[in-house]
């Protein structure tokens, strides 16, 4: 068990390698009901969001979702999130359970300049909530066997409400690993009963295991995902983090943070987010020094030993255009590693 | 978790077991609990001297990487190669075939000093939480 974010969390239940490969080869479960769940409904809603996030949640059609970030006005990322539109006017904003308190307060502060009054109403729902994920290529099937919502139908980043195990709940096709998966949003008091129902797999097979943060971070660093904290934080912009797709600047409307980040567009990143692959077995980690020859030019952001591809893998910012070869200093040894274009693993291509 | 009443433990969470004049060295069952998967050992080199509370490797999980202190004065006589194509050994059987390096120790016989006896290090894992 580990403090993150203000909640007692497991980092592992047995073996996090194990947790991991279940995930990559089957499925397993994560409670991610640390993460933050902030409603923001109203008739003006969507006009909020927009002006809110760098993204365009008043395009999404009900029933989609979009990954999106909450910038500062130079740009700079206050949290990286996932907006989901439940209903014409009401969207559900998932944040980092560490970043929940500021992104709540953003949001109140945005929505109040743009939608006065009542238009659009911001509200912490974390505390009564609940969030269960389901990853792994066989998610889908085993999920199916406990809900009442057509999987085959539901898109990549799509969401409906459905009972699952019983209970109500709103059932998205988006997770954080790199596989297929479901996240499950439920009232916290019927979290047990899903995780019980889940954790039982489905006629037939057996149980699903349970994962916890470690097999987490390194699923998402194999899928080249980035972290907040990381990979991210208020001195990059999405640019930089090489996540420059999510600024909708053909949005028609202004929005917290506009300016700054089309100014960065014109100009280009100042440095990139690269993938590493070390060559010796010595695992990288997050603020090892990057170097090219013996000058240091950047710095690990992630890194980790991978299970899937057998070697330590690392996300690292270097200036914008340099080539490499790099080297990592570990611990005052400079250790070899591969320029590798990101993700390491990709689902579609095995990896 | 297991702390056999035969061996000697340290602060530092590693093994002794006595045999002669040769103490074998290993990370204890609480240690392995606490890192997660061993994926990367680094041990001493047959030969080198290594020096009771100095660092004379490195274990490498998936979350950190944490100093391996030797437990006693000596020579290192053997290192556990099967731990470089399989450092897991190590969270399998921490006791056993993850046994990681084996000290000569000078003098021959007796029990070196400064190490916890079972019950002892029983309290400072509790203490530890």
């Amino acid at each position: 068990m580990t403090e993150f974010a203000g909640w007692r969390m497991p980092l592992r239940y047995g073996s996090e390698t194990a947790e991991h490969r279940a995930v990559r080869t089957d499925a397993a479960l994560f409670d991610l009901s640390h993460m933050g769940q902030i409603a923001v409904t109203g008739p003006g809603a969507a006009a909020a969001l927009d002006y809110a996030v760098c993204g365009w949640p008043s395009a999404l059609a009900v029933g989609r979702a979009r990954y999106t970030m909450l910038c500062a006005p130079d740009g700079g990322v206050l949290d990286d999130l996932v907006v989901y539109r439940q209903a014409d006017d009401r969207f559900l904003v998932v944040a980092n359970a560490a970043n929940t308190s500021v992104v709540l307060a953003e949001l109140t502060v945005r929505a109040e300049l743009t939608s006065p009054g009542d238009g659009a109403v911001v509200a912490d729902e974390t505390p009564e909530s609940g969030l269960v994920s389901i990853q792994g290529p066989n998610a889908a099937d085993v999920l199916s066997a406990h809900t009442d919502v057509p999987l085959d139908d539901m898109r990549y980043y799509a969401g409906a409400y459905a009972a699952v195990a019983g209970r109500p709940a709103w059932v998205a096709r988006t997770g954080y690993t790199g596989e297929d998966g479901f996240e499950i949003m439920c009232a916290a008091a019927d979290c047990e009963a899903i995780w019980t129902a889940l954790s039982a797999g489905r006629p037939g097979r057996s149980g699903l295991p349970p994962a916890g943060l470690a097999a987490r971070d390194t699923l998402r660093l194999e899928a080249g995902m980035p972290l907040y904290g990381n990979e991210l934080g208020p001195d990059v912009t999405p640019y930089e983090a090489g996540l420059g797709r999510v600024v909708r600047l053909d949005k028609p409307t202004d929005f917290v943070g506009r300016e700054a980040l089309a100014a960065r567009a014109a100009q280009g990143p100042r440095q990139t987010l690269i993938g590493l692959v070390a060559k010796s077995r010595r695992v990288p980690r997050h603020g090892y020094p990057v170097l090219a020859g013996t000058a240091r030019v950047g710095v690990v952001t992630s890194g980790a030993p991978s299970p899937t591809l057998g070697a330590p893998i690392a996300m690292a910012y270097v200036p914008a255009g340099a080539t490499g070869p790099f080297g990592i200093d570990v611990r005052g040894n400079t250790e070899p590693a591969e320029l590798t274009k990101l993700p390491f693993y990709d689902r579609r291509k095995g990896r | 978790m297991s702390v056999p009443a035969e061996l000697r433990y340290t602060q530092e969470h590693e093994w002794v077991a006595i045999d002669g004049d040769v103490a074998s060295v290993g990370i204890t069952d609480y240690a392995t609990q606490a890192l997660g998967d061993v994926v990367y050992v680094s041990l001493p080199e047959v030969g080198t001297t290594v020096t009771a509370g100095e660092p004379c490797g490195e274990v490498e999980s998936t979350k950190s990487v944490s100093e391996l202190y030797s437990p006693v004065d000596g020579e290192v006589v053997e290192v556990n190669e099967e731990l470089d194509d399989d450092p897991g050994l190590i969270n399998a059987e921490p006791y056993g075939l993850g046994w990681m390096f084996r000290v000569r120790v000078p003098g021959g016989g007796g029990e070196p000093t400064g190490l916890l006896s079972p019950a002892e290090y029983e309290e400072l894992t509790q203490s530890a939480g």
